[in-house]
């Protein structure tokens, strides 16, 4: 049976690579021969391979090992077999610690290299089956890239649907890192503006009149260093949409100027005189509670009206704990091609430990502690060791306010105390947890007569 | 006429050979020739392991193949190698014209057993096809009741039958009906 995987089959004797790529192609293999690392490393560029059989020795250049080195900084995936005719225990570790996946002395039983391949093969199959199924279900779960399983999220999928046509403003409510831009894309993406410009303004990145020039756009001889005349975000969204994060930051001003636009679909550049007419959609998103800014005073409440027509509040991800798993092996699968990294999955301890986690900064956060956990991993998949920042972040969550009138002395003094008492005097456990040898720490329980 | 050519390398079972050639013409489905002997393959031979390179023998007969045979299958009684394993039954060129048949490991005396005439001619006429099917394209075939299924023992070549399954007798007669032009007239001129 003819196999779509393919096998690249490494060394410098001719009779060797081609008797072997020979037997490899009998069980229906494409293979490919290399007389040498350098050759071997070219042809892995172009393509990957399912198997490597690397012969350890290989002069002149760059020996096996080195060959597999390179071909995995190319294919981290790379199933490396390196084949050598003088077995020794130290090339076997080398070739081992350095990835490879097996370790055969020539010559070998055919049984043995068969089921060898085999078994290798059959791990590819069900990785690629994988992958497969794990996209058919990021596509059930994911609508223009906000995945989520949540029955909540589906209302808000469901909302942009019904909302996507119209023209009507849009406020998106929710915690920072909740995806409020994401929700705003999708709106543009799924409604007949979605081939027009879809332009976004953080409210809370500029100054007062930066981001009245950056909304409105200025005419020449404005201000000092308006040079020319540049148009404004509402000018460039025209016939699209105007994203507005961080709304309740803008000034009383720019409130007043905002209201008007949406009032009258027009407004005038910074400096200029002619009115300018636009066709916008503005979505509008805020991580503050709007209605309460209004009761106090610090929102206009006609522009609320005016933002508030459509209101959508994405939950946060506390509030959709079903979604960790699916949005931590999504950011596993990206981070790890991102950052040029083999990791490929977590445990479900690890994930037992993220799911209990209350991600004050939501997704944006879950994806950055992923982040952080795919660079430091030393394995292909994430345990709860990688994720041992978690519970130092979770131990710090709440405030924790400076006493008054407290000498560092008498902090370091209580802190120690405290320390040692929560493990029950232990001293190897304390000083880990204070950062700190153990020397240093018989001193310092010494020093302020902490009892044990 | 088109045919398929058979030879033994050195001294050969006669009676293996008129095996072989009696299961090629009838799984394969073509007429089989005799060529002449082929010398034994003493420049295959690896003192080192005491055994012959199978890819020597195949590259000294694909310098003698017979006018007019479309595949040429080699048989010794010689054990046989490739580099990278302790041993093969044969050794085929995909889609090639040469195949090397040894018989050396069919015979039950290999293994330490009682000699077993009709098992050893049973075997040789499995791995024939098997060898021969290889360079008509055929690759192993996952149906393990096939004769091109992988054996790598005599338990696992005991265990499959002779014939080609449906599928590989189908490859099989789409590739011999699809030969090149001139070897259909090299066929029409013989009959």
């Amino acid at each position: 049976m003819r196999q779509h995987w393919a096998i690249l089959v490494v060394d410098d004797e001719p009779v060797m690579r081609e008797s072997l790529a020979a037997w490899l192609a009998e069980d229906g293999y494409s293979v490919d021969v290399a007389a040498s690392g350098r050759e071997a490393i070219a042809s892995a560029e172009g393509r990957d391979y399912a198997i490597y059989f690397i012969d350890l020795k290989m002069p002149p250049g760059i020996d096996g090992v080195e060959t597999m080195m390179e071909i995995r900084k190319l294919h981290p995936e790379a199933a490396v077999i390196i084949m050598t005719a003088f077995a020794t225990v130290d090339t076997a570790i080398t070739a081992m610690k350095e990835g490879a996946q097996e370790y055969i002395v020539k010559p070998c039983n055919p049984e043995e290299i068969s089921l060898l391949v085999g078994r290798i093969i059959k791990v590819k199959n069900l990785q690629r089956e994988n992958l497969i199924l794990r996209k058919k279900l990021a596509k059930q779960y994911s609508f223009h890239d906000i995945i989520s399983k949540s029955s909540k999220m589906r209302e808000v999928f469901e909302l942009i649907r019904e909302v996507a046509s119209l023209k009507s403003t849009v406020l998106i409510q929710g915690e920072s890192g909740t995806g409020k831009e994401l929700v705003a894309r999708a709106i543009h993406c799924s409604g007949e503006r979605a081939a027009r410009p879809f332009v976004a303004v953080s409210c809370a990145a500029l100054a007062e009149t930066l981001l009245e020039s950056e909304l409105f756009g200025h005419e020449r001889g404005a201000f000092t260093g308006a040079t020319e005349r540049k148009r404004g975000k509402f000018e460039l969204a025209d016939g699209g949409t105007l994203f507005l994060d961080e709304i309740a930051d803008i000034s009383a001003k720019l409130q007043v100027d905002l209201l008007r636009v949406l009032q009258e679909r027009s407004f005038f550049r910074v400096g200029g005189t002619e009115e300018v007419g636009v066709d916008v959609r503005v979505i509008a998103a805020t991580r503050v509670n709007l209605q309460e800014a209004v009761h106090a005073g610090s929102f206009r409440d006609d522009l609320f009206y005016r933002l508030n027509v459509i209101n959508i509040r994405i939950p946060p991800l506390r509030e959709r704990r079903e979604d960790i798993p699916l949005l931590a092996r999504e950011f596993i699968e990206r981070l790890s091609h991102e950052l040029g990294k083999d990791v490929e999955n977590v445990t479900e301890e690890a994930l037992k430990l993220m799911i209990d986690h209350d991600w004050p900064g939501n997704v944006r956060e879950l994806e950055n502690a992923i982040e952080r956990a795919v660079v430091t991993a030393k394995s292909r998949v994430l345990d709860e060791d990688d994720f041992a920042f978690l519970r130092g972040e979770a131990r710090c969550a709440r405030p924790w306010a400076v006493p008054d009138n407290l000498p560092l002395e008498e902090v370091e003094n209580r802190v120690i105390a405290a320390t040692l008492r929560r493990t029950h005097g232990n001293i190897k456990e304390a000083s880990a947890i204070l950062g700190i040898d153990r020397s240093t720490l018989y001193d310092r329980i010494k020093k302020h007569g902490i009892p044990r | 006429m088109r045919h398929l050519g058979l030879g033994a390398a050195g001294t050969v079972d006669g009676e293996a050979l008129d095996l072989a050639a009696a299961s090629l013409a009838a799984r394969i489905g073509l007429p089989v020739r005799r060529t002449p002997s082929f010398p034994a393959p003493t420049y295959a031979y690896d003192p080192r392991r005491r055994q012959f390179s199978s890819t020597l023998i195949m590259h000294h007969a694909l310098a003698r193949i017979p006018e007019g045979a479309e595949k040429l299958l080699v048989v010794t009684e010689c054990d046989i190698f490739i580099p990278m394993l302790s041993f093969v039954f044969g050794q085929a060129q995909l889609d090639g014209p040469v195949a090397v048949l040894s018989l050396a490991r069919l015979r039950q005396e290999f293994h330490g057993l009682p000699p077993n005439r009709s098992l050893f001619l049973v075997r040789v006429a499995k791995e024939a096809v098997h060898e021969v099917g290889h360079t008509f394209g055929l690759t192993h075939c996952p149906d393990r009741q096939c004769v091109m299924s992988l054996a790598t023992n005599v338990a696992q070549l005991d265990a499959k039958g002779g014939d080609l399954c449906t599928g590989c007798a189908i490859l099989m007669g789409e590739t011999i009906r699809h030969l090149p032009p001139e070897t259909l007239e090299a066929s029409g001129g013989g009959t």
